[in-house]
């Protein structure tokens, strides 16, 4: 087969000859890109040589994972494409996690990697790894540019891909020769895609339909994930739940797209979502799924998921249409699109007899913990942070009981403020994030709630925040444990703590040694003061809360039994 | 079930790889894949056998459709197609068996191509049954080596056998 054929790339006549390198750098200013991450190395000097006084911010992480979760923030912060550059070999492998993390979660982010001269391919070069071959299954799309004159077109391509359709990251691979090498570039020329096609406007007899099904129903639930706010449509969300008046269910990504404050959110669901969600669920007629999935955790047992519910999924990638369950309506497109086509077709019902049932289980079965303890309980300090940021703050969090604690206690009234890591689960995750997250939204309070083991898998990033000044603040649910894995092995392993209590440094001094504000938290009386004196600080600051250390996060579906199967109400219950 | 799957692909590094990481990935099984240029320089098309219910060949059929350089993707399942596997088998022939064997590649309408002093090369084209049929007629005789094709398959215009 041909490298990529120089005949199908117009040049651009009017632009002077550049290097590969500076083409890269006058393409994503012509981009709009005002913002980067990535960290140097020997076949991206060029590349870093015309970054040097380009106008883009440039941010260096301490490791190249942690510049790849800074993009995805970023990303998912802004509603941007988040770039990432790293060198190749090491540099390349290194962005593994990160791009992984952003294929699972349809994060848009473009990353380039330098690569060893093309001659050399294949000679097991010095750091030389194949990248493309690498990263082709956790990449939306990839490629290696072999020829300079293919390099503007093939940029441009990467954005497009990444930002339409379902996103996701594009990594494009530059050997050093292209990056030195002089053409005019491809100019603004039409992208040229036979394969790339995307169904934005849903199919109108299959919205009708779904209308009609709405509009039947005695007992819907609207089931919303990440896709939502990815399709910047919460407003026709809104429209559409309060014209039908339907009771509205959020993945972990999806929180933020319905103010948790309003009485029809049931928050979220699935194995550790709300018993009223799971049980609403359970119990309808119809579910209404919006850039959801149809994820694992989700679900619960497959064969018994909403056992009696017709199921309408509205959704841009066609692959996730009865991909896990059966779909009675599909509506592949736009979900901004979709939604407010079909906001136009439902009527109002008032559904008094299911609304009623939904607020009795509400009453019976809310997120709750020993208030009475002496201890600190993690999901205390959530709440207070959620109470003194008035719900306002950007949440970036790790993985494990810190997060599902977050997605339960911190209540979320608009998209884009819940920062974590859904599908790939990463730890490590929330540091990075927070990071990401408030070089693109640099007014707004940004909080990582994260775990000290999540936090020891990254915390180099602190001397990032610090040298770039970031009024990140990072709360510490310190148990000791990794927490999900000692839930995990109390439940079904009978306490035997294999590998999941580490001995922890003192955050504090790390913190300080660092040149961030390091607090320790010992006692449950000064969280208050503690998390005010916090959100005051204009310096990153790391806060050590001791908490509780064998708490476990409830309700819990265990893993293959069906969402109504929920273990802890019964300990909920008992407290007051 | 067996289903052929025809896919258009743009004629570029890569596809190849990206094709088959996503049957692996994905847990779909492959029977055979064949790939070759097209009257057009920029396409290549894929063939590939696949087997698995219904509910696996939709999602196949649209995993593939999503990757990015694949241009079209066609289920042969349910229409009339043409479906042929070219084989070049190696048979072990000493002289005094060759009226016992050249009958035989009449009938499949193989053509020899290939004489030594031993053994003969034949070439058969046809479903992939009769392709296992010619094997089974030879084994008795000895087979020394074979190589096959996966199947191609195009959709008949007219409606008759040919």
């Amino acid at each position: 087969m041909p490298s990529n054929s120089p005949d199908s790339a117009p040049v651009a006549e009017n632009l002077p000859e550049r290097t590969g390198a500076q083409i890269v750098v006058d393409t994503l200013v012509d981009l709009g890109v005002e913002a980067m991450f990535g960290y140097t190395g020997g076949v991206v000097l060029p590349l870093f040589d015309r970054l040097y006084d380009a106008p883009i911010r440039f941010f260096v992480p301490r490791h190249e994972q942690g510049g790849c979760h800074m993009a995805d923030a970023y990303a998912r912060a802004s509603g941007k494409v988040g770039v990432v550059l790293a060198t190749s070999g090491p540099g390349a492998c290194n962005l593994v996690t990160g791009l992984a993390t952003a294929m699972m979660d349809s994060i848009p982010m473009v990353a380039f990697t330098g690569q060893v001269r093309t001659e050399l391919i294949g000679n097991d070069a010095f750091q030389e790894a194949d990248t493309t071959g690498i990263t082709r299954p956790i990449t939306k799309y990839n490629s290696i540019v072999k020829d300079v004159r293919d390099l503007e077109r093939t940029i441009r391509e990467a954005f497009h891909i990444a930002s339409t359709g379902r996103p996701g990251p594009v990594l494009i691979d530059l050997p050093v020769d292209v990056e030195v090498n002089r053409h005019r570039g491809n100019g603004r020329a039409e992208i040229d895609l036979p394969g790339y096609k995307i169904r934005t406007k849903g199919h109108a007899r299959q919205i009708s339909t779904a209308a009609e099904a709405i509009n039947m129903s005695e007992r819907p639930v609207l089931y919303v994930g990440g896709g939502v706010i990815i399709a910047n449509a919460v407003e026709e969300l809104r429209a559409l739940a309060e014209k039908a008046h339907l009771p509205v269910t959020m993945t972990l990504l999806g929180l933020g797209s319905i103010d948790q404050r309003h009485p029809e959110s049931l928050d979220m669901l699935g194995m550790h979502g709300s018993a009223y969600a799971n049980y609403a669920v359970q119990e309808s007629d119809l579910l209404i799924a919006v850039g959801a999935r149809f994820d694992d955790r989700v679900t619960g047992k497959l064969s018994t998921f909403a056992p009696n519910a017709k199921i309408i999924h509205i959704d841009i990638d066609p692959t996730s249409i009865s991909k896990n369950v059966h779909v009675d309506i599909p509506v592949v497109g736009d979900a901004k699109h979709i939604l407010t086509e079909l906001t136009k077709e439902v009527k109002h019902r008032p559904r008094e007899a299911w609304f009623a049932r939904i607020a009795e289980w509400k009453k019976k079965f809310p997120f709750k913990y020993d208030g009475n303890s002496g201890r600190i309980k993690p999901q205390y300090v959530i709440q207070e942070l959620c109470r003194q940021t008035k719900n306002d703050a950007i949440v970036a969090t790790g993985v494990g009981q810190h997060q599902m604690w977050a997605a339960q206690f911190y209540r979320f009234i608009k998209p884009r403020q819940f920062i974590t890591s859904g599908g790939l689960g990463t730890m490590g995750f929330g540091l990075p994030a927070a990071i990401g997250a408030q070089i693109a939204r640099p007014d707004a309070t940004v909080i990582d709630i994260d775990g000290d083991h999540s936090f020891n898998m990254t915390m180099t990033e602190l001397a990032t925040a610090v040298q770039y000044e970031l009024p990140i603040k990072v709360c510490l649910m310190n148990n000791g444990y990794m927490g999900m894995v000692r839930q995990w092995q109390e439940l079904f392993y009978g306490r035997r703590y294999a590998c999941s209590y580490l001995k922890n440094p003192d955050y504090a001094a790390v913190a300080q040694a660092m040149g961030a504000v390091g607090i320790t938290v010992d006692k449950k009386e000064d969280v208050p003061k503690v998390i005010e004196r916090m959100l005051a600080e204009k310096k990153p600051c790391v806060v050590n809360f001791h908490v509780e250390a064998e708490e476990n996060v409830w309700p819990m579906v265990p893993a293959g039994k069906s969402l109504s199967e929920m273990d802890g109400l019964d300990i909920l219950e008992r407290l007051i | 079930m067996k289903h052929i799957i025809s896919a258009l692909v743009e004629n570029k590094p890569g596809v190849l790889a990206h094709v088959a990481g996503m049957f692996a990935a994905r847990a779909f099984n492959i029977d055979s894949l064949v790939v070759g240029r097209t009257e057009d320089p920029d396409l290549s098309r894929m063939t590939i056998v696949v087997i698995g219910d219904d509910k696996v060949l939709e999602q196949v059929r649209k995993q593939l459709a999503k990757i990015v350089p694949v241009v079209k993707v066609q289920d042969f399942t349910d229409q009339p197609v043409v479906a042929r596997d070219l084989m070049l088998i190696t048979v072990s022939a000493p002289p005094e068996k060759r009226p016992e064997i050249f009958p035989l590649i009449e009938m499949f309408r193989g053509r020899v191509v290939d004489i030594g002093l031993k053994s003969i090369m034949v070439e058969v084209s046809g479903p992939e049954t009769k392709i296992d049929a010619f094997i089974n007629v030879c084994k008795p005789y000895g087979i020394k080596s074979v190589a096959r094709t996966g199947t191609i398959a195009m959709p008949r215009q007219g409606k008759g056998d040919m």
